[in-house]
């Protein structure tokens, strides 16, 4: 007889399902101001305790607070805000497009504005972002055409990328911007290469990974952190963390129990875990990360906590697999929110005015959306001869003959 | 003019490369120090510094997906896997990617990478070591596919890889690395030193990718084939007597379909002949193309002798290779059909 029990198969699940009360009390959280902020050029090994906390500097009275929360100007605040509120609207009026039928697929990123907007503001001009379908901010709180994203999102016949691509997976390599896949995981690998580069050439720009807690599963992960570990390249290596992958929760990509964060530590490579909706925090992290690559000592990862407050996209029901209230009882609340309080706190931002702001994107928004619109709506416009472009530099003969034989 | 093996033409490739266009690295599994397991990057470290030729992890994905990134900061890099049956782990990458930056980005960015990889089988390599898997490259939209047969090609065909804006798969099919395969490997192997085709000239020159060339001029019928079975379909031409005309394609991706054609109206048969599996290879691909370019000039129905669909086994290899008696065979019965 053995004496070993029969194994069961373990399957992790989240807190909550529908019906559920929405608990987060696994999520720990240290005060504001708590965690420390060491020098850029630290040996990994001296601040392994910062991947299992979270850098946090607004406290809840809407106050700036402890190591991180220093030297943080005020346009950059300014700055920030207006941009998350100007994302938020664009999200909100291509939402409504979709709803129209006049695209097949949007996006949004409610909730986790402050990440890519907080991230953008410390990078360079130069500097390269290899960002996911969820890193709007990064175009929106720069001066790119918001018509020329409408376009895009319409596939119309200004559509930047000929129709070619999926709505919202942009293509802007002026704005440092790189064209995003769809297939997961991919960029973060690409990232950690066009880094090498820079330091195989001597130069001093930086790449900004970008990847989600589901796709941290994916072999590109493992792979960008391996090459990161070895060549040392100047890369941050983004996680965001908003704890859900579709309807799969972060415990499905070994999340449950361990950081995302950690992981870095078996690479040796230093990471960083923080409030991804505390807008200086972002930013203050993301300063030090990007210095210490530009500085060359390397990569760091950054696990960005924060919550998926909208549907994965326009085809998704969260309410099928998550508790409803889930995304209101959030306990990192909503980035938009506290960094107004904050910068009114601090004086430098009125309710008025945040009104006025909120106004304005939206009409903004409305008047580039309806230009847009008359270029085209869901794929009218698009030139059947623009399928065959850009396979190839120069078209080669098999495409030359099925173009023709197609009759455009 | 210096005879040369493939090795040491595509060494001299990278090196003609490398001098002249400081954008170009060359990278992969033990390719530095060490130079490479078949050494084609023998002593490029100790020329170019290790910035530029250097050792990479053994993550296929994780060298062609940094390879992308550099090629998008504006790099070209020639990136070694180190066997063809290992490309797996990175076809993701090559599929998803690096095929498709330059269209999905409408031209924003490209992927001026080349991804040299040794192929096929002779070398008693067993099923991990002797792979062909060229027709899952040319089945993806915006990869070039190359497979060389000889030294002077070798190198002429890797610097236009090189030099290409678009993604390149170079096969080297790896028994020919250090001279021609007749398909007897019972009898002695023979070298590049007296072959013609291993005369290669020194610095710099192309061959272009997509054009075949005629290996051997014939009349009874034409054997459309690529890398090592060039050398098979010498052997069978010889020992049957049938005036075969060898096609090397060198290029499958794009194809010289003019070349094709040119030679099968010529001959009025057309054997397709690869060391890859049967069902679904390229060979499929070529065997429709000339149906539907030559079908009035074919006296009898397009014959394809390839690899059977089985893993490359490893006692077997002589049984599974499409050696000349098979070649020889399928000849014969394709004259005597009319």
């Amino acid at each position: 007889m053995s004496d070993y029990a029969p194994l069961k198969f373990f399957v992790p699940e989240p807190t909550g399902r529908p019906g559920d009360e929405p608990d987060f009390t696994d999520i720990e959280i240290p005060a504001a101001g708590a965690v420390r902020r060491p020098d850029i050029d630290v040996d990994p090994a001296e601040m392994k305790d910062l991947a299992r906390t979270m850098i946090r500097v607004m406290n809840t009275k809407g106050e700036a607070v402890g190591p991180w929360a220093e030297n943080i100007p005020d346009d950059i605040l300014m700055q920030g805000l207006k941009s998350m509120v100007r994302t938020r609207a664009f999200d909100e009026r291509m939402m409504t497009l979709q709803r129209q039928g006049k695209t097949s697929f949007y996006m949004k990123c409610t909730g986790e504005e402050a990440i890519a907007i907080g991230f953008q503001a410390a990078l360079s001009k130069g500097d390269m972002h290899f960002p996911t379908y969820r890193q709007q901010g990064i175009l929106l709180s720069q001066d790119y055409p918001i018509v020329d994203l409408v376009c895009q999102i319409l596939s119309n016949a200004k559509d930047p990328l000929k129709g070619r691509q999926l709505p919202i997976l942009y293509s802007a390599r002026d704005y440092g911007f790189f064209t995003v896949s769809g297939n997961l995981g991919t960029q973060f690998l690409q990232a950690v290469g066009w880094a090498m580069a820079s330091a195989i050439k001597g130069d001093t720009k930086v790449a900004s990974a970008w990847i989600g807690d589901g796709s941290t599963a994916e072999n590109d992960f493992h792979a960008a952190l391996v090459n990161a570990s070895v060549y040392k390249p100047p890369v941050v290596l983004n996680v965001v963390n908003n704890q859900w992958a579709i309807s799969s929760f972060r415990g499905m990509a070994g999340g449950n129990n361990a950081t995302f964060a950690e992981r870095a530590h078996g690479y040796d490579i230093p990471a960083l875990r923080l409030d991804g909706n505390d807008f200086l925090a972002v930013y203050a992290a993301s300063q030090w990360a990007v210095e210490r690559a530009r500085r060359g000592h390397g990569a760091t990862l950054i696990e960005w906590v924060t919550y998926r407050v909208a549907p994965h996209s326009t085809s998704d029901d969260p309410s099928k697999y998550r508790p409803k209230e889930a995304s209101e009882a959030w306990p990192l609340g909503d980035p938009i929110l506290r960094l107004k309080n904050h910068m009114i706190n601090r004086g430098i931002w009125s309710e008025e005015r945040h009104k006025q702001a909120e106004t304005e994107y939206d009409e903004e928004i409305r008047v580039a959306t309806k230009e847009a619109e008359s270029y085209g709506t869901m794929g009218s416009g698009s030139s059947p001869r623009e399928m065959f472009e850009c396979v190839f530099k120069d078209m080669p003969r098999h495409l030359r003959e099925q173009r023709q034989k197609m009759g455009v | 003019m210096p005879q040369m093996t493939m090795i040491e033409a595509i060494r001299d490739a990278m090196d003609v490369k490398m001098t002249m266009d400081d954008n170009v690295v060359v990278y992969g599994e033990d390719v530095g120090y060490f130079g490479g397991v078949f050494r084609c990057t023998h002593g490029l470290q100790e020329k170019f510094g290790t910035s530029r030729v250097f050792d990479a992890p053994i993550s296929e994905s994780g060298i062609v997906g940094t390879a992308i990134g550099m090629g998008a900061y504006g790099l070209r890099p020639c990136v070694e896997i180190q066997f063809a049956d290992y490309i797996y782990p990175a076809y993701d990458q090559i599929v998803s990617e690096a095929a498709r930056l330059r269209y999905r980005s409408a031209a924003e960015f490209t992927s001026p990478i080349t991804i040299r990889t040794p192929c096929g089988g002779g070398i008693f390599g067993g099923q991990t070591h002797s792979q062909s898997p060229e027709a899952l490259f040319t089945h993806i939209s915006g990869v070039k596919t190359v497979i060389v047969s000889n030294p002077y090609d070798a190198k002429g065909l890797l610097i236009s890889a090189i030099e290409d804006d678009d993604p390149v798969i170079f096969f080297e099919p790896k028994r020919l690395y250090n001279g021609p395969f007749d398909g007897h490997h019972d009898r002695p192997a023979k070298n590049w030193s007296k072959h013609p085709l291993g005369e290669v000239p020194e610095g710099h020159y192309t061959v272009p990718i997509g054009k075949a060339s005629t290996f051997s001029e014939g009349s009874d019928v034409t054997i459309l084939t690529y890398g090592t079975m060039v050398y098979v379909a010498e052997t069978a031409k010889e020992e049957t007597g049938i005036d075969a005309e060898i096609i090397d394609l060198r290029s499958l991706l794009p194809l010289d379909v003019e070349a094709i054609v040119k030679s099968v109206e010529k001959t009025g048969r057309c054997m397709v002949l690869h060391e890859a599996t049967l069902t679904s290879g390229f060979g499929a691909e070529l065997a429709a193309q000339v149906q539907e370019r030559c079908f009035y000039h074919l006296e009898v129905p397009v014959e394809r002798v390839t690899g059977y669909d089985t893993p490359y086994p490893h006692a077997q290899e002589w049984d599974y290779f499409p050696g000349p008696a098979r070649v020889g065979k399928a000849l014969k019965s394709m004259m005597e059909a009319v």
